[in-house]
């Protein structure tokens, strides 16, 4: 592993800490929803970063917060999060980087905006959704169907960050088209 | 940053991580298939024992299961939902009692000792190229790295405050982007002219 690759892995596992310390944005557009920005950053990675470094991010990061560091959203961490109905979520978002992250690389020759929305609504959506409500089953004692349905109030939300999410990644490739490893590798 | 840890020692901090670790791994292991309510209640029992045990700062802590609760509510609303109540109020003390537990091992235990504990299992990672040593790197530099993003979050914000007299929001994210990446470039000259990270075979 390069020196470099190990120092952004070790940066995006930073930023999805830092998202979920930062006071809840007010997004304009979802009528003063709060949500919470850290689901954000397992899709930043994968379309900033690429498949496996997206994906070694995130793994670096639940490593850290089994360590016992309070990183998740709300001050949230240790052993006890792998416990709780939410770990597919949780372990989906290793997922969600890679995939995220393969899809920006496969259309790497396409505009970034409509790329970074595909690779963010099928790896942050999608992928998070099939990962959490499977974990929703299989921990919460219920069936997919109704795990499905105590999952669904939270999609709207996502749906908003994906399209941050695209746009970060047009600013971003504007500003310092670099930065978008997904894109150079 | 809010820590888990418990500084006033109690017994459990003495016992090495190692078998903490091996004790929550086998007791979920016991308890993931089992749906029995005298099973759970025994051991939502000896949980909230072991937490009198450690004392009050530790009793303390439960409150950290606050967030958790709307999502128990959805549970038990869909299991009575579908007329089995008790499953529900079965599988509602198992995640209690596990996330309980677990956060007791979190709550005792350092996270020098925590890695100390789970270094040998990172032998293998040696295979596919990674020495483990560049984990416990990675593991350093992004803990470093939290609270500097957040200054360099705080500077943005700062700064769009006195051009707009409002919070930046979302909208700084992408100026946040550009400057963290900025920021790894030179924390990866910085290492390579330190002799780089640990490789496999080179200590």
């Amino acid at each position: 592993m390069k020196d470099r690759t190990l120092v952004q892995v070790a940066l995006y596992a930073a930023i999805f800490a830092v998202l979920g310390l930062l006071p809840r944005f007010d997004l304009p557009f979802a009528a003063g929803v709060p949500i919470t920005a850290q689901s954000m950053g397992a899709m930043l990675a994968g379309v900033m970063l690429g498949a496996w470094r997206g994906a070694l991010a995130m793994v670096l990061l639940l490593f850290v917060v089994a360590l016992g560091a309070p990183l998740l959203a709300g001050g949230r961490g240790g052993l006890g999060v792998f416990f709780t109905p939410s770990v597919g979520f949780i372990f989906g978002w290793i997922a969600v980087a890679f995939v995220a992250g393969w899809i920006m690389q496969a259309l790497r020759r396409a505009p970034v905006f409509p790329a970074a929305l595909i690779a963010a609504v099928i790896g942050g959506i999608v992928v998070m959704y099939a990962f959490g409500i499977a974990g929703m089953a299989l921990v919460g004692g219920l069936t997919v169907m109704d795990a499905t349905k105590a999952c669904l109030i939270f999609i709207p939300g996502d749906a908003i960050k994906a399209v941050l999410v695209a746009l970060i990644a047009q600013t971003v490739a504007r500003g310092l088209p670099e930065a978008l490893l997904s894109r150079n590798a | 940053m809010i820590s888990l840890y418990l500084p006033q020692r109690t017994w459990l901090h003495a016992v090495p991580a190692g078998w903490k670790l091996l004790a929550l791994a086998l007791i979920s292991l016991i308890a993931a298939p089992l749906d029995s309510l005298p099973f759970m209640a025994a051991l939502m029992v000896a949980v909230l024992a072991l937490y009198v045990s450690l004392g009050k700062a530790a009793l303390a802590q439960i409150a950290l299961l606050r967030p958790l609760w709307p999502l128990f509510l959805i549970l038990l609303a869909l299991h009575g939902w579908n007329g089995d109540i008790l499953l529900g109020i079965v599988v509602l003390a198992r995640i209690l009692a596990m996330v309980l537990l677990a956060n007791a091992v979190t709550m005792t235990t350092r996270m020098d000792a925590m890695m100390d504990a789970v270094e040998p299992l990172l032998g293998p990672l040696a295979w596919v190229g990674v020495a483990p040593r560049a984990v416990a790197l990675a593991v350093a530099l992004m803990i470093r790295l939290i609270p500097l993003l957040f200054a360099l979050w705080e500077a943005l914000n700062d700064s769009w405050r006195a051009r707009t007299g409002k919070r930046g929001g979302w909208r700084l994210l992408a100026p946040f982007c550009i400057q963290t990446l900025r920021l790894s470039h030179h924390t990866a000259e910085a290492l390579a002219a330190r002799g780089g990270a640990p490789r496999r075979g080179r200590r």
